[in-house]
């Protein structure tokens, strides 16, 4: 029972980080309707940003903010340059440009900052949180700031009028048009946002992988099983979802005897399939209607 | 092609003629093989620029900065090196196209340092059918020694196993009663590692070891795998790990407050870029092996071969990263390609290069820790075969006892 | 060779775009043109370039079985590389444990992976779009961990892989081995080209197409969706098999770290630059996955990945449809030339 527990809560503590992930993956996805294969190494680049802004000297928290800002505008930019051009394009054109910047920035980041690993600050410290070693205060911490997040884009989405522009932009193009709402720009707008969050991620969870330029490529994977597990439209699911990754992935490991470990991904991915065969949408999203 | 050949050949023994009558034998004995002239030696190489393994891609660099040092200061025997390297991207696949491209487009004299057991498995038979050197591979793996089947490969680094069995020794000499626990890499590394380790501790690794746990490159990290391990009640920890997982290791065990004995592999013993970023605190006591010396250990400021690495690095790659290990091992691997042909002198056909690198005799590199010495013979073909345990003290590593040798074979 | 009309080209689906231009083959002049150039063209390079055409054949076939997924039924796969390992593996274990010849090792690899391929497809079914692109995702993910697993080591080699014999050309025929597995590989890929250009045209590849163009019309239309939603994965996953099983005797060697996710994406890439739904365009789409990286790192080593990054940019700025827009271009332009 205590393996159980101890295995539940380091999952938990794992979930975090592909929760994170998974937020700026919705985001991306209510922005652009489909998914953005560079996003991980956006979040990545964006952190190599804080650190360096750190190792000039510049305190945390203002490299915190600082980093937000540039994110966002980076975020936009990249829109604005790289893919509105392809607003036209084939869905598949416009992945094969999301691989194209995979590329771009893994490799100048590895050029900049090359590939060893970094030690990077957290500003919660790494002392046991409430007397469990398994959970630091640092991963506490991330997850205050994921649900924090959470509610921020609920309420954003909710109640704010350029969060419904976006989800109309996103949801019904042609109609948000004729009521006047400018969809470029509200997909400009959401590939900043979704930088920004994905820079929040980064930040958070360098701490714990290590900063170097190969640090999303695992996390980008159980970022979108998170996020498609949680259902792609709902932040709440993908959160959920990135916990349950997390935990899935200890439980098979520790449980299923002989090729548990060995094959934890495999099994934890393959459950996450099932589970859409089941709920084609994920745990919570909702069902699109096909009209013919 | 072959009219080409001959062409060459009838003009070099043109010019030997020539020679011949004016000079008497002094030069008859030049002699070449493609990629090798009065000029120019050209040597080929394949290295994962991009990719998941990118990391390594900076000892290409290395190699490529020594080569055009060594150039600026006139060459091998007069001859300038001609290093081109690709980019396999760590695929096998890739790797065999441009080994075929190296060999048959480029006509090198010899493959130098490919990267990775499975791009040099992949190409290794190749190599050997066309009977060009593939020289001083850089992996660890113990099937690079087999110059009875593979007379034309031969590896660098003190192979996986061997170090292994050094620790093996180590575990059962200072603690026969270890409960032990094992982390590996799941892939040709951590398996090797994993299967010397047994080896080496015999009838006895079945009753030590309690628990064995594998982890995947993908993982974005490993601590459930320490939470499991550390549950198991283990006492030693055997940590086969690369190092950004060793360093997570580290700095999760001592978050965890878990204190075994703690060994890991010399892959991951760079203090700048392991030790430091898992934090110095969590690091003390832990023990592993070394051959080269770390280009970010303050210990070695002084030293004056390393000083020749320092000022090699200030003027040919400004701004790299000392803490890199690449660089380190590069620049030895490079350095021991350099003897090596400077060895063969005139007779640079691929025949000779080989029985050159066989003929190594207590060869010493800059970079390699005092002590450490290449010897090679017709039926050795693993050059480094000795290293020395450490011990992690404040911020460095501290050496202890002798060098020890794992030429035993088994 | 044969062209054939696209039978609905009005709708298109919510995420797959195919520019409803006529052709799904290539003209009969271009076609022959062609087919000469690969036939003649090895006569005249060394071994090295008749390897590379080899491996350029080879991935040619794996794009043409993506394209037939994605082209022709409207399902999306990111998960080509599992197929292509199985291939591989299929041809390395039978050449080396079982020794069967080379040649048959081919049907074999093709069986096994239509197997596997139509049973993912039953899952798959229930799946569209981004969630079936993470399912086949995730079977890509997984399969070189699989191929790594302690009990199938004994016939895998496990991490270690398998060194496979390159068959030497048969009948006393004086050619070198290269050149011999060259025109071996030319064969199977004209016979699977002109296959799926014919199956394509068929009943069934009608079927599919209507799939394709809209899933709810053509039920209404009478179309079985499962049967032909899982045929079109078995029989692309089949010939992604056969490229495998091709691809482990040209190198000569398989193991986990060849079939990487890594492959599936180069593999995409060659669809879309190739130009999805557009067969002949396999092969402009495997000369971009062979060849650019190649080129990304004679610009600049440090750079490679960004270099390549940027030529994909310029490439689907210029034809965001892929090589068959390229193809229209030029036909137009041919045909202006000829009336004036």
């Amino acid at each position: 029972m205590e393996l159980f527990i101890n295995q539940v809560l380091a999952g938990i503590s794992t979930g975090a980080i592909y929760a994170c992930m998974a937020l700026a993956i919705v985001m991306i996805f209510q922005a652009i309707d489909h998914l953005n294969f560079a996003q991980g190494e956006m979040a990545m680049f964006a952190t190599f940003i804080a650190w360096q802004l750190m190792q000039w000297g510049v305190p945390y928290w203002w490299a915190f903010l600082l980093t937000l800002a540039i994110s966002f505008a980076g975020g936009v930019i990249i829109e604005r340059l790289l893919f509105k051009p392809l607003a036209k394009a084939p869905i598949l054109t416009n992945v094969a440009g999301f691989i194209a910047l995979f590329a771009i920035i893994n490799s100048v980041a590895g050029l900049i900052w090359d590939f060893t690993i970094k030690q990077f600050p957290t500003p919660f410290g790494s002392s046991p949180f409430l007397g469990s070693q398994l959970i630091s205060t640092h991963q506490a911490g991330m997850i205050g700031v994921t649900l924090a997040l959470l509610i921020a884009l609920f309420l954003f989405f909710r109640f704010t009028r350029i969060g419904l522009a976006m989800r109309a932009a996103a949801a019904m193009p042609e109609s948000a048009r004729l009521v006047g709402i400018n969809t470029g720009w509200m997909v400009a707008l959401g590939w900043g946002m979704a930088s920004a969050i994905g820079a929040i991620a980064g930040i958070l969870i360098a701490p714990v992988v290590f900063l170097e330029p190969n640090m999303m490529g695992g996390v980008l994977i159980y970022g979108f099983a998170a996020a498609v597990l949680g259902g792609l439209t709902s932040p709440l699911g993908s959160v959920i979802g990135g916990f349950l990754v997390g935990i899935f992935e200890n439980l098979v490991g520790t449980y299923i005897p002989g090729v548990g470990n060995e094959l934890k991904l495999p099994i934890a991915l393959a459950l996450i399939v099932i589970v859409l065969v089941v709920k084609p949408t994920g745990l919570m999203g909702h069902t699109v209607v096909k009209r013919v | 092609m072959l009219a080409g050949q001959k062409l060459r050949i009838v003009a070099m023994s043109t010019v030997v003629a020539a020679f011949a009558v004016t000079s008497g034998s002094a030069l008859a004995q030049k002699k070449y093989d493609p990629g090798a002239s009065d000029t120019e030696i050209k040597i080929g190489n394949i290295m994962p620029y991009s990719g998941p393994a990118s990391a390594y891609g900076i000892i290409g660099k290395a190699q490529a900065a020594y080569f055009q040092m060594i150039n600026e200061k006139g060459g091998i025997n007069g001859r300038k090196v001609n290093f081109i390297s690709y980019d396999d991207a760590y695929s096998p696949p890739k790797a065999v196209e441009h080994a075929r491209k190296l060999v048959e487009s480029d006509e090198v004299l010899l493959i130098f340092s490919p990267l990775g057991t499975p791009s040099n498995t992949a190409i290794q038979k190749y190599m050997n059918a066309k009977k060009v050197p593939q020289l001083f591979v850089a992996t660890g793996a113990a099937k690079w020694n087999d110059p009875k089947h593979f007379p034309w490969t031969m590896g660098w680094q003190p192979n996986y196993q061997d170090e292994a069995r050094i620790y093996a020794k180590y575990v059962l000499a200072n603690k026969p009663g270890a409960k032990i626990a094992v982390l590996y890499q799941n892939d040709d590394f951590g398996k090797d590692y994993v299967k010397g380790f047994k080896e080496g501790l015999g009838d006895k690794a079945k009753s030590m070891i309690i628990v064995e746990e594998s982890y995947e490159l993908s993982e974005p990290t490993i601590d459930s795998h320490i939470v499991k391990l550390k549950a198991s009640g283990a006492d030693t920890l055997l940590n086969f790990t690369t190092p950004k997982f060793a360093a997570q290791t580290i700095k999760k065990m001592g978050e965890l407050e878990w204190k075994p004995l703690h060994i890991i592999t010399n892959v991951s013993v760079s203090v700048g870029a392991v030790m430091k970023p898992a934090g110095f605190e969590y690091g003390q006591g832990i023990l592993s092996a070394a051959y080269l010396k770390d280009g970010a250990d303050p210990q070695w400021n002084d030293d004056p071969d390393m000083k020749k690495w320092i000022a090699f690095i200030d003027k040919y790659m400004p701004g790299a990263n000392k803490a890199d290990s690449g660089l380190v091992f590069g620049y030895g691997s490079a350095q021991t390609l350099h003897k090596v042909l400077e060895m063969a002198g005139d007779n640079l056909t691929r025949a000779n290069v080989m029985k050159q690198a066989a003929s190594l005799k207590d060869f010493k590199t800059d970079v390699a820790l005092p002590g450490i010495l290449i010897n090679t013979s017709a039926t050795d073909f693993a050059p480094i075969q000795q290293v020395k345990m450490m011990r992690f003290k404040g911020e460095k590593w501290e050496l202890f006892g002798d060098v020890i040798s794992s030429d035993a074979k088994h | 060779m044969s062209t054939i009309q696209e039978t609905a080209a009005e709708a298109h689906p919510a995420n797959i775009d195919v520019p409803s231009k006529k052709n799904m083959g290539l003209g009969r002049t271009a076609s022959w043109a062609m087919l000469i150039v690969l036939a003649l063209l090895p006569l005249f390079v060394r071994n090295f370039v008749i390897f590379q055409m080899t491996m350029l054949l080879i991935y040619a076939i794996a794009v043409l079985a993506l394209n037939i997924l994605t082209g022709g039924s409207g399902q999306f796969s990111l998960g080509q590389s599992a197929f292509y390992a199985i291939g591989a593996y299929t041809a390395a274990i039978l050449i080396e444990h079982g020794g069967v010849n080379y040649v048959l090792t081919l049907p074999a690899a093709g069986i096994i992976c239509f197997a596997v391929g139509f049973l993912f497809g039953f899952p798959a079914l229930r799946l569209s779009g981004i969630y079936l692109a993470l399912a086949t995702f995730a079977l890509a993910v997984a399969m070189p961990q699989l191929l790594k697993l302690g009990v199938i080591e004994h016939w895998t080699g496990g991490v270690q892989g398998l060194v496979v014999t390159k068959p030497d050309a048969p009948f006393g025929l004086p050619m070198s081995q290269d050149m011999w597995l060259y025109y071996f590989t030319l064969v199977v890929s004209l016979a699977i080209y002109i296959a799926s250009v014919n199956l394509l045209r068929s009943r069934s590849g009608r079927a599919m197409m209507a799939i394709r163009d809209n899933e709810i019309a053509a039920a209404a239309m009478g179309v079985d969706l499962s049967i032909y939603k899982t045929l079109a994965f078995g029989v692309s996953a089949g010939i992604t098999g056969v490229a495998g099983a091709l691809g482990a005797i040209a190198v000569q060697f398989v193991a986990p770290d060849s079939y990487t996710f890594q492959l599936a994406i180069a593999l995409f890439l060659g669809m879309v630059v190739g130009g999805v739904g557009w067969l002949p365009g396999s092969l402009a789409g495997a000369a971009f996955i062979v060849f650019v990286p190649n080129i990304a790192e004679g610009i600049s080593k440090g750079l490679s990945g960004a270099f390549f990054g940027v030529l994909l940019f310029v490439v689907i700025y210029l034809v965001p449809h892929g090589a068959r827009q390229g193809a229209i271009y030029a036909e137009t332009l041919f045909n202006k030339l000829k009336r004036s």
